[in-house]
């Protein structure tokens, strides 16, 4: 880390293990269940969440001087429409059919609550360069689970990853499917998100008993 | 009349905002430890939700979606602004809160009190935004069906945080696996609770449509089984949650495999 000091690289690595957004804050949970049925959405939503933080952590960091705080809800609520307004034209142009998969979670990228959080609690304090660490990191713990989310659930429920069928063909019965595995559509359906996310978090404060929670 | 009762059970049941479309999650899981704050922030919801959703199909109708502006003269009918209806509808939903809560605080302290400080934490929950965003995509007709839109959504929310919100405290009292604590048997109890709210997919099945309840996840093998669930209805009702849930697995991997 030659090019940060231990105190920005810790801004960037802190949120992807023992302060992540998704199992630790619990922000920004709505988007990280709903698209996750597919590798390839959460992918792409990962990398918008990324965008939208990177750059409304600078935007909010360079204004945050002038900013009246009685009306700093709606400023930053406005900073994150447009980005996500940019983000949901790109997706529309060069992506049609995934904007349709994704439908409205691009624009509910705007009150998802890490972003909002991160502003209230990060931008508007620091400076720009410290706030675009805060963002991407952040940004990244949440992309991380969503990866995972998206992994497990796509693999169990389809058999495939990105669409490439991995586990062998259902119908020739090649690979897995020739010994009688089966796919579990049960993943696809939106519970099991839920349930992906609580083992993900058993498994996370099994490891570090410091996070687990008073009853 | 038809309609708006179909529409109201369907998005408190099918369409249920926590369960089937997971909006509204963060403060669903922050404010549900208690069934007191629980009731107020679910009926804070439901008031928003009712205002916000039909002023924003005003705005929807007259000035967003393609055409929409004919009624200003035929030199405007070709104008699409609808990638503008974000932040539209953000500004209507942050103005709306902050004028529903000084208008309450003056007129009616008590409710204040119980209310209020629920209202800031509105703005930003997707449950609101979730819900105009649903009205525009899932072209809702009249007025009169964006304001039961909005209602029923609202108490299909109040309904799913008032139940998470009795089982936790029950559940204190219970020897949870410690890594498990809080957070995540929330999150397991949640799924549970999403599967149990799946075998209201057979509610509606004298429509022409068969309950689109997972059009979000929007790969095709789930909404054959939501089709499926609809025609489980049939059978008897006790019959009915183990038949859908094991006929399920099998129909949907068929789909994948084609």
């Amino acid at each position: 880390m030659g090019i940060l000091s231990k105190k920005d690289a810790a801004l960037i690595l802190d949120p992807l293990a023992d302060n992540n957004p998704i199992t630790i804050q619990v922000l920004g949970i709505c988007s990280a269940l709903a698209i996750t049925a597919e590798l390839e959405a959460s992918i792409v939503m990962a990398v918008s969440v990324l965008f939208v933080m990177g750059m409304g952590n600078v935007v909010i960091s360079l204004m945050r001087n002038i900013i009246p705080s009685k009306i700093r809800i709606i400023v930053q609520l406005v900073v994150v429409a447009t980005l996500v307004i940019v983000v949901d034209q790109v997706l529309k142009a060069f992506a049609y059919e995934l904007s349709k998969t994704l439908s409205v979670f691009v624009g509910l990228i705007i009150t998802n609550c890490i972003i909002m959080g991160r502003f209230e609690a990060f931008a508007l304090a620091n400076g720009p360069k410290r706030s675009f660490l805060d963002g991407i990191g952040n940004a990244a713990g949440y992309g991380f689970i969503l990866v995972v989310i998206g992994f497990f659930r796509e693999l169990l429920g389809s058999g495939t990853l990105l669409g490439i069928k991995v586990l062998g063909d259902p119908i020739e019965k090649t690979g897995l499917y020739a010994f009688g595995y089966e796919n579990n559509g049960f993943m696809l359906l939106s519970p099991m998100a839920l349930i992906v996310v609580g083992i993900i978090i058993w498994v996370q404060r099994s490891r570090n008993p410091a996070l687990i929670e008073e009853n | 009349m038809l309609e708006h009762i179909e529409l109201f059970f369907k998005s408190i049941f099918i369409d249920n905002m926590v369960f089937a479309t997971f909006l509204g999650m963060c403060s669903y899981l922050a404010v549900s430890k208690k069934v007191t704050t629980a009731v107020g922030l679910g009926a804070a919801v439901i008031f928003v939700l009712a205002v916000t959703v039909p002023l924003n199909w005003l705005l929807d109708q007259y000035l967003l979606r393609d055409g929409a502006l004919a009624w200003l003269g035929p030199e405007y009918a070709d104008y699409n602004l609808s990638f503008l209806s974000f932040i539209l509808f953000i500004a209507t939903i942050a103005t709306m809160v902050q004028l529903v809560e000084i208008v309450v605080e003056k007129f009616s302290p008590s409710l204040y009190n119980s209310l209020g400080i629920f209202l800031p934490l509105i703005a930003v929950n997707c449950a609101i935004l979730g819900g105009s965003l649903f009205m525009q995509s899932r072209d809702i007709q009249t007025l009169g069906l964006a304001f039961n839109y909005g209602l029923s959504s609202g108490i299909g929310w109040f309904l799913a945080i008032l139940a998470i919100a009795a089982i936790r405290e029950k559940i204190r009292y219970s020897n949870v696996p410690a890594p498990l604590r809080g957070l995540g048997i929330t999150f397991i109890i949640t799924g549970l609770m999403a599967i149990g709210f799946m075998s209201f997919g057979g509610m509606l099945t004298g429509g022409d449509e068969a309950a689109p309840q997972e059009e979000v996840v929007a790969v095709a093998p789930t909404q054959e089984v939501s089709g499926l669930t609809a025609d489980a209805t049939q059978q008897d009702l006790t019959q009915k949650e183990n038949g859908t849930v094991q006929e399920e697995t099998p129909a949907t991997n068929n789909l994948i495999n084609k």
